[in-house]
Formats: C-alpha cells, sequence, structure tokens
C-alpha cells in the first residue's frame, strides 16, 4: 500500500512536469494575446511527428532533435501569427476565437492525409528502460522527459523575468497600451510569443515522442487538459501553469489509484472548477 | 442586372437537370445501396478503416465473378435474382462517437436512399445507428460490434453475425479451465480491466457475472476511459490486487499505453487475456516484442487457412487490395454484407420487410464463412447468429496464433506469462 502511495506520487509528477511544460506555451499565447490557440494539441502532435521522422528517416535520436523540433515549432508559430492570426486580431471576437479552431482542424487533418490514423512509436530511443529504485520503477525515458521538461520550463521563466525581450513581453501581457506607450513592438512581441509558445510545446512533444505512441489525434487530450491548467493556474502566468500542470498530474494519479480510475479526469476537472470558482483569476493569476 | 439573374438562374436549372439525370441514371444501372458507418477519424480511425476494407472486399467479390471462392454469390456477378444489381457501399464517418453514428445512419437512409446498414465496430455507436435503423425501418446486419445487449433490445431489424462478449468471457474462463487440467495450472484469481463505454464495460459485467461460476474469484474491477494520457494509477492499482489473470477489454489507444506500462511497472501475471484492442493491425507495429505471450479473443487467424483453404484464398485477395494481411477486425466486417447481399436475392427485392423476412431464413452452411463457425442462421427472437463462437489466438513472435480450443490449435500455449527481464 505504502509502496504503491510513493510509486502513484511519482508518476503522478513525471506526467505533471511534462504537463507544466505544454501548459506553458499554451500560457504565454493567452496571456500576451488573450488569444486561445486551439492547436496547441496539434502542435503537440506535430512535434512528436518531426521527433519520430527524424528518428526514422535520418536516424536522429529524439533526444538530439529537440533543438530543430523547437526550431521548426517556433517557425511554424511565426508564421501562423503573421498570417493569419495577426491579421483576425483586428476583426470581431469572434474571428479571434474561431481562427486557431480552424488551424488545429486543418493540422489534424492534414496530418491524416498526409500519414494516415496509423500508430507509431519510437522503437529503440537512446534512453529506454526502468530504473528499479528501492521500492519505485522509475521510467528511464519519462524521468528524462521530466527533468528536460523542469529545465525547459525554468529557461523559459528566466528569459521572461531576465532578458530585455522577455520584460517586453511580459510588459505587454500587463498593459498592451502601456508597452506600446513605451516604446515595445508589440507586433513584434505578438509573434514572439507564438513562435516561443509554438516552439515550448514542440519540445514537450519531443520529450513525450520518447515512451508515447504518435499518431494524427494524439493532441487531443493533451490539449484540453493544458486549457484547464492554464486556467486553473492563472491566464498568462507561466509560474501559475508550472505549478498547476504539477498539480493535476499528482491529482490525476492519485486520484486514479486511490479512488477509481473512470472519474480521475472527472477528479481532475472537479478540481479546476472548484479552484476557478473560489478564484476565478486562477492559482497565481492576477 | 437582367442578364447576370436569368445566367445564375439558368446555372441553377442546369444544376438541378444535370442532378436529376444523375439519380435517374443510378436507377437504370440497378444499384444496391448499402450504407458503411465507421470510425474513420478520431483516435480509433486506423481500426475503422481497416474494417471498411473488409467491407469493401466483400462487396467486389459480391459484384465481381470469383468462380474458384465458396462465398455466397461470388461466382456470379451481381445479384442473380435482382438482374445482377451490384451492390454500392457509401461510408460515412461517425468520429467515434455515438451520436455522429445515428446522424449519420440517419443522413445515408433519408438523403443518400440506402436500403440497408452495416457497421459501426464500436457498440456504443452501433447501438444509437442501430436505433435510428429501427425507427426508420431499414435492415442493419452488424458483424464488428461485441456488446451483448445489441442483440438483447428486441429489434426487429437489427441483425448480428458475429460473437457477442458474453460468448468470448465464457471461451476465455473455459479455456482456463482447460489450461488447468491440460497443464496442471493452478489459477484462482481474475482482476477485470475495461474501458468505461458501451464495450468494455458490458465485458466487465460479464466477466464478474461469470467468473464465479466457474470457480475464479475476481480481486479487481477496475474500469477507466479510453484515450487517457497516463495509465499508472491503473496499473498500480492491479499490482496491489495481485491476480492470477489479468482479463483486459480495450480499444486499440489504451493497448498500447497499458503494454507499456505494464513493462515498465513490472506488472507480472500468470497469464493477460484480452479483448480487440490488442488484435488491431496498429498494435503489433507500436508495440512489437512487447505484445508476445498476450492472449487475445478472436473470430480469425490466418492460420485457420490449415483447415479452410477459403481463409487463404480470402486473405490473399485482401493483401493484393491492401498490401496487409487480413486482420481480424477486417475478416469480422467482411461478412455483413454477404449475409444482406444473399438475403436480398433470395428476397428478390430491397424492400425492407421482405429482407428482413429473408434474413431471418438465412442458412449459410459452414463452408461459406471464413470462421470456424457451423455456419450463420439467426435466432428468431434475438436475431444473434446461433453458430457464432470465438478462438483464442496468442501473440507468439509478433503473430497471432490459435491456441484454443486446443483440438484446433496452430501451436501450444506458452504459459504462465514470462517476466518482463527475461523477454527480449
Amino acid at each position: 500500500m505504502y509502496e504503491q502511495l510513493v510509486q502513484q506520487l511519482v508518476n503522478g509528477l513525471l506526467i505533471g512536469f511534462l504537463y507544466s511544460l505544454i501548459a506553458i506555451g499554451l500560457t504565454m499565447i493567452w496571456g500576451v494575446m488573450n488569444i486561445v490557440n486551439f492547436a496547441h494539441g496539434e502542435f503537440l502532435m506535430l512535434g512528436m511527428f518531426l521527433s519520430f521522422w527524424f528518428y526514422t528517416l535520418f536516424g536522429v535520436d529524439p533526444l538530439f532533435s529537440i533543438p530543430i523540433c523547437a526550431a521548426l515549432l517556433f517557425l511554424l508559430g511565426w508564421v501562423i501569427y503573421k498570417s493569419l492570426v495577426s491579421k483576425v486580431m483586428k476583426g470581431p471576437v469572434l474571428a479571434q476565437l474561431v481562427v486557431t479552431f480552424g488551424v488545429s482542424i486543418f493540422i489534424a487533418y492534414t496530418a491524416v492525409f498526409l500519414w494516415t490514423p496509423d500508430f507509431r512509436m519510437i522503437q529503440k530511443p537512446l534512453l529506454i528502460g526502468t530504473w528499479h529504485l528501492g521500492m519505485v520503477e522509475l521510467s528511464i525515458p519519462k524521468a528524462a522527459a521530466s527533468a528536460g521538461s523542469v529545465l525547459v520550463s525554468f529557461a523559459a521563466f528566466l528569459f521572461l523575468r531576465k532578458t530585455k525581450t522577455g520584460k517586453a513581453i511580459l510588459a505587454t501581457e500587463m498593459n498592451r497600451n502601456s508597452a506600446l506607450l513605451m516604446g515595445i513592438d508589440t507586433e513584434r512581441v505578438n509573434a514572439l510569443s507564438f513562435g516561443i509558445g509554438s516552439a515550448l510545446v514542440g519540445i514537450a512533444g519531443a520529450f513525450l515522442s520518447m515512451y508515447y505512441y504518435i499518431y494524427p489525434q494524439v493532441g487531443g487530450t493533451f490539449g484540453l487538459i493544458s486549457f484547464c491548467i492554464v486556467a486553473l493556474g492563472g491566464f498568462g502566468s507561466i509560474e501559475g501553469a508550472f505549478v498547476a500542470g504539477v498539480l493535476i498530474g499528482v491529482v490525476q494519479t492519485l486520484g486514479g489509484y486511490f479512488f477509481d480510475p473512470a472519474y480521475k479526469y472527472a477528479i481532475v476537472f472537479a478540481l479546476y472548477l472548484v479552484t476557478v470558482w473560489i478564484r476565478p483569476q486562477g492559482l497565481l493569476g492576477w | 442586372m437582367h442578364g447576370k439573374r436569368s445566367r445564375i438562374l439558368s446555372y441553377a436549372l442546369t444544376l438541378l437537370l444535370s442532378l436529376a439525370l444523375a439519380s435517374a441514371g443510378v436507377a437504370a444501372d440497378q444499384v444496391i445501396k448499402i450504407g458503411a458507418v465507421y470510425p474513420l477519424t478520431g483516435d480509433i480511425a486506423s481500426t475503422g478503416l481497416d474494417c471498411l476494407h473488409g467491407a469493401e472486399l466483400a462487396v467486389d467479390i459480391i459484384n465481381g465473378q470469383y468462380p474458384d471462392l465458396s462465398l455466397p454469390l461470388a461466382k456470379t456477378a451481381g445479384l442473380p435474382n435482382l438482374n445482377g444489381a451490384k451492390i454500392k457501399l457509401i461510408a460515412a464517418d461517425t468520429k467515434g462517437e455515438p451520436k455522429n453514428g445515428q446522424a449519420e445512419t440517419e443522413r445515408l437512409v433519408t438523403q443518400e436512399k440506402v436500403v440497408a446498414m452495416i457497421g459501426a465496430y464500436q457498440s456504443a455507436v452501433t447501438k444509437t445507428a442501430s436505433q435510428a435503423t429501427e425507427r426508420l425501418k431499414i435492415p442493419y446486419v452488424c458483424s464488428d460490434s461485441s456488446s451483448p445487449t445489441l442483440t438483447e433490445r428486441g429489434f426487429k431489424y437489427f441483425f448480428r453475425v458475429s460473437p457477442h462478449d458474453a460468448i468470448f468471457a465464457r471461451d476465455q474462463l473455459q479455456f482456463l479451465k482447460d489450461l488447468e487440467k491440460a497443464k496442471k495450472q493452478e489459477i484462482h484469481t481474475i482482476a477485470a480491466l475495461y474501458e468505461n463505454t458501451e464495450f468494455g464495460s458490458n465485458v466487465g459485467k460479464q466477466i464478474l457475472k461469470l467468473a464465479p461460476e466457474y470457480g475464479f474469484r475476481v480481486v479487481a474491477d477496475i474500469s477507466y476511459s479510453h484515450g487517457a494520457t497516463d495509465v499508472t494509477s491503473e496499473v498500480g492499482r492491479l499490482i496491489r490486487a495481485n491476480p492470477d489473470v489479468l482479463m483486459h477489454a480495450s480499444y486499440i489507444t489504451d493497448a498500447i499505453l497499458f503494454t507499456k506500462t505494464f513493462k515498465e511497472m513490472g506488472f507480472i501475471p500468470k497469464g493477460i487475456m484480452t479483448f480487440a484492442g490488442y488484435i488491431e493491425p496498429g498494435y503489433l507495429p507500436a508495440v512489437k516484442a512487447d505484445g508476445n505471450d498476450i492472449i487475445v479473443r478472436s473470430t480469425f487467424a490466418l492460420d485457420l487457412a490449415k483447415s479452410k483453404p477459403l481463409v487463404a484464398k480470402v486473405n490473399a485477395l485482401f493483401k493484393k487490395k491492401y498490401g496487409i494481411d487480413m486482420s481480424e477486425n477486417a475478416a469480422r466486417s467482411f461478412t455483413a454484407p454477404f449475409v444482406l447481399a444473399d438475403a436480398m436475392n433470395r428476397a428478390k427485392t430491397t424492400e425492407a420487410e421482405a429482407v428482413v423476412t429473408a434474413l431471418l431464413a438465412t442458412n449459410i452452411p459452414d463452408d461459406q464463412v471464413i470462421y470456424p463457425w457451423l455456419g450463420i442462421k439467426f435466432d428468431p427472437q434475438s436475431h444473434q447468429n446461433i453458430y457464432a463462437r470465438g478462438i483464442l489466438v496468442q501473440i507468439q513472435n509478433q503473430n497471432y496464433i490459435t491456441v484454443w480450443p486446443f483440438d484446433a490449435a496452430a501451436a501450444k500455449v506458452i504459459w504462465p506469462f514470462p517476466p518482463w527481464n527475461t523477454r527480449k
């Protein structure tokens, strides 16, 4: 009983750190532009497929294709912002809502068209197997993905707090008009945040591809959970998304273990609803 | 201004006229439209496509001439009693959701004017789709959904060819009994693990009901929602329950995820017995050797060709058309079009009441099916095929090999399940 409690806690943390990284990308875009990127789950899927194809076609291990995935997803985010989102942002609110939804459907079906709905896995990644640490079985690829997620999340945090560009993004997030008055090129900040947000989820996809199956609709559940995490943590708050991601991962596994696995997502969404009811701005939102 | 308006009017008229001509053309060509609903997008799209391929091959065989196949209507082109009319399959996507199953079925019947339906693989979807056909009074022949409740509703227009999960669950428990005798194995406890929609929860119900009848104790009863991102808590509960045998009803996504998690967390029961997900064509390419030694319920295996040459011939046609071997799903969906075409041919019409009467008189002998059954004959009350039965296949060296019934086995069953660290 005690053994399984520790095991489940570890499992919850492992999936939670990864959730955090996925959600941080989403919260950046949301915070800066007030736009919900419904295509976030599909960006995750693209990250996974990129990693898969680099492995299959060129023999590059997912661990080493991470920078390429990040760069390509950054580019994709930038292009989608420039070509679609920035235009629609001048239009009515409904159009802003629908545009990324359209993008998500387009990407998912293009993926079905290009790669069929079949399931793929990276068969022999560099990191494979399980460590037996006393009473806990620790999956090596999951541990690596979680450690990587924590590092990348921390790097994103430092970037926003310590660099001039990061501070410009934060300023735009807080008040777009004041930022504009201070001479910040908010249009560039928008494009940059969309790119960085996409790159972060691309990295998460590359990590996930080390142990998870890959297919065109894989982003669905992850996308949904990341919306929940962003709202729970507070829109636009990186720290909030990090804490909420870990919290949801742990609640999901412990809830599934102690109550009933059939209701583990119900427990997660109930937690979200209760938090938003008590604190509408989210845990660390302002 | 006037000119522009009349031009638009003339375009519209031309369009209408061509549509009218097109539909008249269909009538003259003697085409019988049959609707097929399958999950062609969404998380089990690969399975849905596979099922559709099975049905499409069946339609090819009915419409074409295949003198060396003993299948119904294979030797003649089309349906001879209906002036050689050809079957046309009209597929629609359910996205794996019951509400779409119903909406698409209604659309196919009312707009595409299909005269019968097949599909929809997922029991929950078949349930709503067949409610629509029952209301619209259209025959529905299902050969790919296995929830027992589907044929317990007293529907007039719904027929099922394949075995249901009460039969499959009994098969698996009987196998364990046979194994105890044959291999002197002691089996006491069972864990039931199942996804929580129509299909899985009914398998769960059957296991909980039947296991005590066979003298086994159920030590874990775990339901979960398929499409989960992580199943470590489910496997944690299994490890805590420590059953002799795991019985798992899943779709493909959860089959892959559970296999990986069993290995990662070191869950080793004496046997892993499964339903559905583990036999889909996407499963083994994803998990490779980690799928070895898992046992799956089935109606079909390629090694049946040893006693049934028809299996090899049909598989050869399938491979020629789609480039892969026929899977159990494709094999199951393959039979519904034959049953419908056979009934329509005997009824000499596609009119629903006459087709239902003909379906009730269906008597397809064992040499005309690709399964190890006595044939196809429907129970007059439930409309379930009384001859349908299951076999058990085990994944050995990444192939599905028949291991039970022992007299039909192509290889000996590997038991108990080898520990993960001793496997390749």
